[in-house]
């Protein structure tokens, strides 16, 4: 995809606060379910809760590769939506810790930015479900963001 | 393949099919023994992760190997425990290549009473080639853990 038609979804998106073509683009986020909600000048992303994403089937239990894609994913739509990157940010490496156990319910998640230089950019992830006090799991990943 | 070999085998199979989302990516046992555990992630367009170029998410990655590094704690346990995932981490060293399948190898180096500590990589050609790095760390839940068939008790592999 061009840059330009990028920056022309993106656009979109902000002004209809409607991120379904964002999300659509991505195979993967419509796999697993992935929803973006803006509150304010605030971006939430939603996992909905989805039978297909069960690790654990006793408890029952989001899967934990799930919970980390959703929150990779999360951290490089942040980046795409405002940071203006014209094009996909690249993961270069992720790291999560789990906290809690991932119920099967809808999950939450939320990114900080930490630092964008002009080649990578460093996010932090923060994931939950009942309380945002209470996080399942946080994650903090580089991307790299100088070139297509 | 050695009886202990093949029961390590056996039991992964189990463990995996228990899974449901790594039913969903079609998740395959393609080794396991007391060295440790290779599993498959098939090839498949609903995981691509970038359209241009049809390279697998890094999201299908991570499940692979929290997947492959969990069920490789039944290479070194002589019995059958969940153990849940603390942390992990994932190094890529390069992009996967789109229409091939990826490989996860994982295996145990220190096994404690309270932790197991895991690494291993992502592949696709060769495991001298790793498209990833990963180490992870399990928890031991006691006798909570230990269970026959892991279907009668709660834990939370994975979550």
């Amino acid at each position: 995809m061009s840059e330009r038609k990028l920056d022309e979804l993106v656009r979109q998106a902000h002004e209809r606060n409607d991120y379904d073509a964002l999300i659509n683009l991505i195979p993967y986020a419509k796999l697993i379910g992935i929803e973006c909600l803006r509150l304010g000048d605030e971006m939430v992303f939603r996992l909905p809760q989805n039978a297909d994403n069960i690790g654990n089937p006793v408890l029952p239990a989001l899967h934990g590769g799930v919970i980390a894609g959703f929150m990779e994913h999360a951290a490089m739509l942040h980046l795409l939506m405002f940071m203006g990157s014209p094009h996909l940010p690249k993961i270069i490496d992720f790291s999560i810790d789990y906290l809690r156990a991932g119920h099967y319910r809808d999950t939450f998640a939320a990114c900080q930015v930490w630092r964008q230089g002009r080649r990578v950019a460093n996010v932090a992830i923060t994931a939950w479900q009942t309380h945002q006090a209470e996080p399942i799991a946080t994650a903090r990943c580089h991307f790299k963001v100088d070139e297509p | 393949m050695s009886d202990s070999d093949t029961s390590i085998h056996a039991r992964s199979e189990r463990f995996l099919s228990m899974l449901r989302h790594c039913q969903v990516l079609g998740l395959r046992v393609e080794h396991a023994d007391r060295q440790g555990l290779t599993l498959r992630l098939p090839y498949s367009d609903q995981l691509v992760g970038n359209p241009d170029t049809g390279v697998i998410h890094g999201g299908a990655i991570t499940t692979l190997m929290d997947t492959t590094c969990g069920i490789s704690t039944a290479c070194v346990l002589p019995e059958f425990e969940i153990c849940p995932t603390l942390d992990l981490r994932i190094d890529y060293m390069h992009p996967a290549e789109p229409h091939k399948d990826v490989f996860g190898f994982a295996e145990c180096y220190r096994v404690t009473p309270t932790v197991i500590f895991t690494r291993g990589v992502a592949y696709q050609t060769s495991r001298d080639e790793p498209i990833a790095h990963v180490v992870g760390a399990f928890m031991r839940m006691g006798k909570a853990g230990r269970v026959m068939d892991a279907g009668t008790r709660d834990g939370g592999q994975g979550a």
